[in-house]
């Protein structure tokens, strides 16, 4: 188990590698001069050449690369061009609410899914069950934003039960933050409800029809226990791959709804930094969500053996 | 038995065949419907609807009229029009991206499956795609090669060829060691042609199906992109910028945001639809699976 556990820590290195290599080759291959952007329209060519100096962009490219993975790999993403801070710093004054944003849509998501899941396996050809299935074909279909701006028309602008849009710290009260993430993070979950319901239905069926399912049945276990505790344990580890695949959905889709609701998260860091080629801020935080993205997926495999004990390595 | 069965189809006429393809795949129907319909609207823009650009301030924000069929918006234009434009960007880019993603990862994937030297390398190198987000993976790459359609569709569908790469190898695995595939290679015959008349026929009615959700996918990040403003260039009316140019006006004007959300969530809910019904129909073992 350690050893798996290891093995896999080592293939996510390669993974990286190359994460690092295209960010940095994207970024410092393409068109344009960050330090002429910097020094904006009226600098003189010394002023552009001192801001290349300060930035160390007129060293040879795989210096520059060499020092940045060294730096990167110490936990050190650099400095923002523009606001002089550290990107570590930035992204950490931005975490909050897009943490707050992933995990309140995550929780929301999985619970509709599953439930959703299991009610369509169970009634299977029925009215419910197409019902349930169409409406993931839906939230699929609808982009983040629609969703977004439909749930404001209604609840925030026509209802007003909630505010349109804005972020309040969990410091202040769990209230007034919870308020603020409900709509966000429904809109954030609809694509993933879709995409966990159709799956956990699937595992779902096939798990029904087994034997021991039968059994069960026969000797006269309820049916919620059925459901819960034969059914859905034995068909979780599709579900929970499907999970961590969908992070990098969750991700993509974070950037837009913080942008839809105002958060001031790292999706709007990024945004605003990609607009003003604020390089260290633009790799920083790709280096940042790819990291992620593969920890959680790591932490899938992992889980894997755990839900699974017939599963070895 | 067989007389019978031959006596039935020739007593079917063509109509009843049409009506039985209806009855089985109702969902390949409604989608293909549905996106014709949008397909049609997009090619036929200029004889159903006004000009999109021009801009009356004294109309602005108006409600559906009889002149403008879905209000206007913050500028004056007429709504209506700007959304049977916008389909425009969004079919032509939910095509290239199919397409050009289609190819690429036909061709890497083909590659990465038969040959397993390659195989590892080039796998790897998909997985670190994947691992960046795609929309801030398109939103860098357009940013920095400048906004153009062109860019938006090349930005859009390279964070989609790992998953088509993904597709293509797997069935290229499975076939790879198949009797026949082998008795064509111990028959001498060249790696390339094994790949083109042997194992890239198994590949077809997957990619079919994948390609209908990349599209699906492609369409959903450009106006995404539009949205942020990152994407198509702001002179081309999207649906995706048209959404981002009335976010202000959601409470005064819903018309002018509604209608092009309701247009996006309707070409890709067609699309698919479509999906979905050709997988059932081309591929019954993955539809059991899903």
């Amino acid at each position: 188990m350690m050893a798996y556990i290891v093995r896999r820590l080592l293939a996510t290195i390669p993974v990286m590698a190359i994460v690092g290599i295209f960010v940095f080759m994207l970024l410092h291959l393409s068109p344009g001069d960050p330090a002429a952007i910097i020094a904006g329209d009226n600098a003189t060519e010394a002023n552009v050449a001192a801001i290349r100096a300060r930035l160390g962009l007129d060293r040879p490219l795989y210096e520059q690369f060499v020092s940045w993975v060294w730096q990167t790999v110490r936990g050190d993403l650099g400095v923002s061009m523009f606001s002089n801070l550290p990107v570590t710093t930035l992204v950490m004054q931005r975490a909050e609410p897009t943490i707050a944003l992933a995990l309140t849509t995550l929780f929301v998501a999985i619970t509709i899914a599953v439930t959703l899941g299991v009610l369509a396996a169970w009634r299977a050809g029925t009215l419910v069950d197409r019902v349930v299935m169409g409406f993931a074909v839906m939230g699929f279909s609808v982009p983040v934003f629609v969703v977004g701006y439909m749930l404001v028309y209604v609840f925030a602008i026509q209802l007003r039960w909630v505010p349109v849009q804005g972020y309040q710290s969990i410091f202040d009260g769990i209230g007034p933050w919870l308020h603020r993430l409900i709509l966000p993070s429904v809109a954030l979950g609809l694509a993933y409800v879709a995409l966990i319901a159709r799956i956990t239905r699937a595992s779902m069926l096939e798990v029904l029809a087994e034997d021991y399912i039968r059994t069960a049945n026969a000797k006269g276990v309820g049916t919620g226990r059925m459901l819960l505790r034969h059914a859905l344990k034995n068909a979780a580890v599709p579900i929970v791959t499907v999970i961590g695949i969908g992070v990098a959905l969750l991700i993509s889709g974070v950037v837009i709804t913080e942008s839809v609701f105002n958060l001031p998260g790292v999706g709007r860091l990024v945004v605003d930094a990609i607009a003003r080629r604020d390089y260290p801020i633009i790799q920083g935080v790709m280096i940042l969500f790819a990291g992620v993205y593969v920890l959680v997926n790591l932490t899938v495999d992992i889980a894997y053996t755990f839900l699974d004990p017939r599963i070895r390595y | 038995m067989a007389t019978a069965i031959s006596t039935g189809d020739n007593a079917t006429p063509r109509r009843g065949k049409i009506a039985d393809f209806v009855r089985r795949n109702p969902t390949i129907v409604v989608g293909g419907t549905l996106m014709s319909l949008i397909a049609l609207a997009a090619l036929f823009a200029p004889l159903i609807a006004g000009d999109p650009l021009s801009f009356q301030p004294i109309n602005r924000l108006k409600g559906p009229s009889a002149e403008f069929l879905l209000g206007t918006d913050s500028l004056g234009r007429d709504v209506f029009a700007r959304m049977v434009y916008g389909a425009r960007i969004s079919l032509l880019v939910g095509l290239s991206v199919a397409a050009i993603s289609i190819v690429a990862g036909l061709f890497v994937g083909l590659t990465a499956g038969y040959f397993p030297r390659l195989d590892t390398f080039v796998m790897r190198l998909m997985d670190g795609i994947m691992a960046i987000p795609a929309i801030l993976l398109a939103i860098a790459l357009v940013s920095l090669m400048g906004a153009s359609v062109r860019v938006v569709i090349i930005a859009i569908s390279i964070p989609e060829i790992p998953r088509v790469t993904r597709l293509v190898r797997s069935v290229v695995l499975s076939v790879r060691e198949l009797p026949y595939v082998d008795a064509a290679r111990s028959n001498g015959t060249r790696a390339f042609k094994i790949l083109r008349r042997h194992i890239l026929p198994s590949t077809i009615p997957p990619l079919i199906v994948q390609a209908t959700y990349v599209s699906a996918s492609a369409i959903l990040t450009e106006a995404g992109l539009s949205f942020l403003g990152a994407g198509t260039p702001p002179e081309f009316p999207t649906w995706g910028n048209m959404i981002a140019q009335s976010r202000l006006y959601l409470s005064i004007a819903p018309w002018t945001i509604f209608a092009p959300g309701i247009c996006l969530a309707l070409v890709v809910l067609a699309v698919n639809l479509l999906g979905d019904g050709l997988r059932d129909h081309l591929d019954p073992r993955l539809a059991r699976r899903m």
